[in-house]
C-alpha cells in the first residue's frame, strides 16, 4: 500500500518534510511495547503506536521500518521529528486511536505479515 | 566484508536514555560500510539495542565492545550494576525489574534477554551480585 492511500484511511498529517507519498509499506503493526517490535516485525513494515519518544525512532532504525504513524493526535517534539529525517523515516500523526487505526488499515487490505 | 578484525569501544551513559541506541546506530552504519549482508545486519542490530537499553536500565551505564572479524561479530557488554541473582528467571519472556521511566519508553516488559537470545548465535552472560554484569553476544558471518 501506497502511504498517500494510508494518510487518507487515516486522515493522517504529514510531519516529516522528505518525498514521501509513493513509497510502499508491505504489512504493518500496531505496537506500544518495543521490544515486541524488535522481536517480530518483518520488513517494509509501518509501525503505529501512541508513544511518541526518541527510542520508537531508534527502534525503526534497528529494524528498517520507514513509516511510522503516531496515534490520538500525537505529536512527537521537534528532536525526535529532526531524528527521524535523519533516519529517512516518514512521521505520521492520525486522530484514530491505535485499535481503530489498525483496523481502518486492515479493512482496506494492508495485512500483518506482507501478505 | 572486514578482511582483519575490527574493535569499537563506546561508553554507555546509564543516565541518559534520549541517547540510547546511538552505539547500535553506529555499528549498524558500520557493518553496513563492509558490506556485511543483511541478515546479519539485523540480528546485530537488534541485540545490540536490546544490550544498550538493558545496559542504561539495569547496569546504570557500561560499555560496550565489539569486535568485527571476517567469521563473527562479537558484542560484549559490560557494567557495574547490581548484578542478576537468578539467570535463568531473567531469561525467562516476561519477568522484569525495570523502572517505571524504562516502561514509559517502551521496554522493561521482560523481552530484552530473550530478544538478545534469539538474535545471536550464542549469548554467555556472567554477573556477580552487588559487582556487575558481563552479556556476551556473537553473531556468526558465514
Amino acid at each position: 500500500m501506497k502511504l498517500k492511500q494510508v494518510s487518507e484511511i487515516l486522515h493522517a498529517k504529514v510531519l516529516t518534510k522528505a518525498p514521501w507519498e509513493d513509497l510502499e509499506v508491505q504489512s504493518a503493526c500496531g505496537c506500544d511495547l518495543m521490544s515486541d517490535v524488535l522481536a517480530f516485525v518483518k520488513n517494509q513494515a509501518l509501525l503505529l503506536t501512541g508513544l511518541v519518544n526518541p527510542q520508537v525512532i531508534r527502534t525503526c532504525e534497528m529494524m528498517d521500518i520507514k513509516t511510522v504513524v503516531f496515534v490520538r493526535g500525537k505529536v512527537p517534539q521537534a528532536p525526535v521529528l529532526e531524528l527521524a529525517e535523519d533516519m529517512g523515516i516518514t512521521i505520521m500523526t492520525t486522530d484514530f486511536p491505535l485499535y481503530i487505526a489498525c483496523g481502518e488499515l486492515y479493512k482496506n487490505g494492508l495485512g500483518g505479515r506482507g501478505e | 566484508m572486514a578482511e582483519k578484525t575490527i574493535n569499537l569501544h563506546y561508553t554507555i551513559d546509564g543516565n541518559n536514555f534520549t541517547t540510547a541506541g546511538q552505539a547500535s546506530s553506529n555499528i549498524k552504519k558500520v557493518l553496513k560500510q563492509l558490506g556485511v549482508y543483511p541478515e546479519a545486519i539485523r540480528k546485530a542490530a537488534i541485540s545490540m539495542y536490546e544490550g544498550e537499553i538493558n545496559t542504561i536500565i539495569h547496569g546504570k551505564g557500561g560499555e560496550a565492545n565489539v569486535a568485527i572479524s571476517p567469521e563473527t561479530i562479537t558484542i560484549v557488554f559490560t557494567d557495574n550494576g547490581p548484578g542478576i541473582s537468578d539467570i535463568d528467571k531473567a531469561m525467562q519472556e516476561g519477568f522484569s525489574t525495570a523502572t517505571d521511566e524504562a516502561r514509559e519508553l517502551g521496554f522493561g516488559a521482560g523481552m530484552g534477554l530473550p530478544n538478545m537470545k534469539k538474535y545471536s548465535d550464542s549469548m554467555t552472560i556472567e554477573s556477580q551480585v552487588g559487582k556487575g554484569t558481563t552479556v556476551t553476544m556473537i553473531i556468526k558471518l558465514n
